[in-house]
């Protein structure tokens, strides 16, 4: 196991190392001048110089891409040009919702799509199989941020079970504040889930292990409930994992959508300010969050699955 | 059903009859499995012989009601202790599958639950069956581990199927076929998977369970030789048909009567002679979908107890041309 | 078996086994070719301008003039659906052209030859796809300025992996089939043997991904515009239109929402729809 972690991580350090090096190459060797992009429309030329001596963009590329790299290390992104604060210290504040959003959200996609999944596999061709992927395909095809509107208007504003934005101020009401988006993304999610969730519970069920468990009179409950649910949930845990891409963008728009004060409405803020550090903080974060996930499914499935924990 | 019975000195815990299995090929219907009549004795052991393909595996898996989606069961009788299997939409078969009859699998690698504790899995239809609690089942499953010869049985109850050798999965899954007190297991080739000296051992854990547990079995596998060491009765299957069988095996391996009955036991390797192989082991018959569609004539009796199927001198040409090749 | 060159199966002997009643496929290819004919037949559908406004006529429900009536600045609801559709469709499928070309290209010469620009590519394939797709989009569109090439460069940057690593996985698969080593004995380059027995092989993976992948366009160019970034004001565009109905969904004016996002579902199904039965005519796992 320890081999297998050391082995992992060690893959991991090009793809750390690359993403970096994307987020700074999107920043800076793109075309277009960020002070000009901050400045507006026919800025002072001694404005702009001055800008570019304040983050360093007189430097030489290789020059700013050795300090950024320098200021990774401890731990310094450079300071917002809006907020009077360090990037590193607000994307401290702005990434437990974020977070607590995307388990969430996970949370529901799992509970809404794991007994689909199984219940499609059982009924493999019937009626029900072939309406819940009409369904699925539904779903599939509705930006994420339109399913957060109907949320809004039907549970929040109809019937007034939610609320219909922002965070709250204590830690139960951003816990509340959360559900409704929660159950948006988690909603999203469930046509990516239950495809390949389903194919793997079929898989499960057509097995020889399940033959052998009927032939010892299980009842078809235990069947589904030690055999396929069981084995199905461990390949579930990889299916997850590689979907956390669409938990952070979708979380991105959500937040957005919903007003809460994450990494993504961070980011979009970011964006609207013009406030390059910020973005550049953002984006490196969304990265390394869904390179530590794609680790941590790993790592998971490896305790979850004796054949991997053994090795 | 006719003379097999006949002067029954114990009663048949298994009888099959006239039993017609149907497999759904490319929207087009087969006949896999043609009339076939057998039974086990109580107490005794049946080789179901038959190269790969012929259907013996198929039968088992009719039994125990575990046929592929496109396969069907069409006509025929499956009793077990005398009540039908088949009726009421398998009601009574899901109430002994376990208890009355349980089936040891070919591939103990992949019939096991990878993730799954083997102890869990030996006595999970125990838990099922009976109000054993969790402590209880697992010295069950110790008691079962260690009687099917898996030493330091308390150390590997809790491992997991990778965790153990062919020969020691194979034991695992005969112990679960136990756990419940069966009359009757069903073996569908359980050593051929499994190294020579390792099949020779589990070989004779049957012979033991028979001898002690008075259990009965119904083997199939594509090997005669393991036949004559472990059963009573035997029935030779070609390409979904039955066209030898005796209760006694005795008379079969002396005087065989049908021509594939005598060139499946001309293939037994010898030490002293060259080693003679029928072609048609090597190969499998022929397929499912170039069968004759035709129904099979019934079998005739060459005695009480001993039947074979009529023949043509066409095919028995065709099998010791077949035979002679090599 | 004359040659084993002639047993390399095509994308013409896989159409001989097309599925007849492939009812998906065709409910799917009627959907969307209504759809791109409202989008292309627009001027001819409506007679109004999508852009202008008739600030007296405001948030009318349907009426003889505007059928599916105007929104908050008096601008007619049909006319801006048909040409936000002519807007989000050509945007979506001329975007999935050059990822699908450089993914399948890249993808056939790594499965192909392996080695280091195999790993070279894959790497920068895993940088890639750690960016959160729509995080990637929205940022690189941000950078690039608004616009329409904006939004074409950002997708071709990111959407190229998909398809390169479908690409790449039957290569290999392909690669170490009997009527490639053949050509390879047989003494053809390895030019020949990519483009006329990997790619022939290998494309129609690419192809069904290519019916998600607009989809996956649909969804990130409408969120972009809801966000006001890619698309112009006053470019009438789905996003835009949801983005602006929403404000009124209190009002009780659902339509001006649920009629652009209707459009979207509906043309996503249909793709949808198409790539599912191309995936069983076509014989493709997924």
């Amino acid at each position: 196991m320890t081999r297998f972690l050391i082995k992992r991580i060690a893959l991991l350090v090009p793809v750390v190392f690359g993403i970096i090096t994307a987020t700074f190459l999107l920043m800076h060797a793109t075309p277009g001048d960020p002070a000009l992009t901050y400045l507006g429309n026919h800025p002072e030329p001694a404005a702009i110089a001055a800008l570019h001596h304040q983050w360093g963009l007189d430097k030489p590329v290789t020059q700013q891409y050795l300090d950024f790299i320098g200021g990774l290390f401890t731990g310094d992104l450079g300071n917002s040009l809006f907020y009077n604060e360090t990037i590193v210290k607000l994307i401290s504040l702005k990434l437990p919702p974020t977070l607590m959003l995307m388990i969430m959200g996970s949370l529901f996609g799992i509970i809404f799509a794991l007994p689909l999944a199984i219940w499609t596999a059982i009924r493999k061709d019937k009626f029900i199989d072939h309406l819940v992927s009409l369904l699925n395909a539904v779903i599939l095809g509705m930006p994420i941020f339109f399913i957060g509107a109907m949320g809004i208007l039907f549970l929040a504003l109809k019937v007034q079970i939610f609320p219909v934005g922002g965070y709250g101020e204590t830690n139960l009401q951003h816990l509340w504040s959360l559900v409704l988006p929660s159950l948006t993304i988690g909603l999203g999610l469930v046509p990516l889930l239950v495809r390949s969730l389903r194919t793997s519970v079929i898989e499960s069920l057509d097995s020889e292990y399940v033959a052998f468990a009927r032939s010892k009179g299980l009842k078809n409950r235990s069947v589904w409930l030690k055999y396929a649910l069981r084995n199905g949930s461990i390949s579930g845990i990889s299916i997850l994992g590689i979907q956390v891409g669409y938990l952070a963008g979708g979380s991105l728009v959500i937040e957005n959508v919903f007003g809460i004060p994450g990494m993504g409405s961070f980011l979009m803020t970011g964006i609207l300010n013009r406030d390059f550090p910020v973005i550049q903080g953002a984006t490196l974060t969304f990265a390394m969050l869904v390179v530590l996930v794609y680790l941590l499914t790993d790592v998971s499935y490896a305790l979850l699955d004796p054949r991997a924990r053994f090795k | 059903m006719n003379a097999m019975n006949s002067g029954a000195m114990t009663s048949n815990v298994l009888e099959v009859e006239d039993l017609q299995i149907v497999a759904r090929i490319a929207g087009r219907d087969y006949i896999a499995i043609d009339n076939i009549s057998f039974s086990v004795a109580e107490g005794h052991a049946r080789g179901l012989v038959g190269e790969s393909g012929s259907g013996k595996s198929l039968t088992l898996r009719a039994i125990m009601g575990l046929l592929p989606a496109n396969v069907r069961v069409t006509s025929g009788v499956i009793k077990f202790q005398g009540q039908d299997l088949l009726a009421e939409g398998g009601k009574y078969r899901k109430s002994v599958l376990g208890t009355g009859i349980s089936m040891v699998f070919q591939e103990p690698s992949v019939a096991l639950n990878p993730v799954m504790k083997i102890g869990k899995q030996i006595t999970d239809s125990l838990m099922q069956h009976s109000d054993l609690n969790r402590k209880q089942a697992r010295e069950r499953a110790i008691d079962l581990m260690d009687q099917v010869g898996i030493r330091e049985a308390s150390k590997r109850v809790d491992d997991f199927p990778f965790q153990l050798s062919g020969g020691m999965k194979q034991r695992v899954m005969i112990a679960a076929a136990l756990a419940c007190g069966p009359e009757l297991i069903l073996c569908d080739e359980p050593t051929t998977a499994l190294d020579v000296t390792i099949q020779a051992q589990i070989i004779e854990l049957f012979k033991k369970l028979r001898s002690e547990l008075k259990v009965s079995l119904l083997y199939v596998t594509h090997d005669i030789g393991v036949v004559a060491e472990l059963c009573d009765a035997i029935s030779v299957m070609y390409s979904g048909r039955i066209v030898e069988q005796a209760d006694d095996i005795n008379k079969v391996f002396s005087h065989p009567r049908h021509p594939y009955t005598k060139a499946l036991l001309s293939a037994i390797p010898r030490i002293d002679g060259p080693i003679q192989r029928l072609k048609g082991l090597d190969n499998t018959g022929p397929s499912l979908t170039q069968r004759s569609q035709e129904l099979a004539p019934p079998m005739t009796n060459v005695e009480p107890g001993w039947q074979i199927a009529p023949f043509e001198f066409a095919d028995l040409d065709a099998l010791w041309s077949a035979s002679s090749h090599e | 078996m004359s040659t084993s060159l002639s047993l390399r199966p095509n994308i013409l002997s896989r159409l001989r086994g097309f599925r007849v009643n492939n009812f998906r496929l065709y409910l799917g290819i009627f959907i969307i070719f209504v759809v791109v004919a409202m989008a292309v037949l627009a001027s001819h559908l409506t007679k109004f301008d999508p852009i202008s406004q008739d600030l007296l006529n405001t948030l009318q429900g349907g009426t003889a003039e505007h059928f599916l009536g105007t929104d908050n600045l008096g601008r007619d609801v049909w006319s801006r659906l048909l040409y936000g559709g002519r807007t989000d469709l050509f945007l979506a499928s001329i975007a999935v052209l050059a990822p699908f070309v450089i993914g399948t290209v890249v993808g056939a010469i790594c499965g192909y030859f392996s080695g280091w620009v195999d790993t070279l590519v894959m790497r920068i394939a895993d940088v890639v796809v750690a960016f959160p797709f729509y995080v990637l989009v929205i940022s690189l569109v941000f950078i690039l300025g608004n616009g329409v090439g904006s939004i074409f460069i950002a997708i071709s940057l990111v959407s190229w992996v998909a398809y390169a690593r479908i690409v790449r996985a039957e290569t290999m698969i392909v690669r170490s089939k009997e009527f490639i080593e053949a050509a390879q004995t047989g003494g053809i380059s390895n030019q020949k043997i990519i483009t006329r027995h990997v790619l022939p092989n290998v494309i129609t993976q690419a192809i069904v991904y290519a019916m998600s992948d607009i989809v996956l366009n649909i969804g990130v160019i409408v969120t972009l515009s809801y966000f006001g970034l890619g698309i112009v004001p006053p470019t009438p565009d789905w996003g835009r239109m949801i983005a602006e109905g929403q404000q009124f969904l209190a009002g009780g004016y659902y339509a001006l929402t649920i009629l652009p996002a209707l459009a979207v579902v509906i043309t996503s199904l249909g793709l949808s729809f198409i790539g599912d039965g191309l995936a069983v005519a076509l014989r493709v796992k997924r």
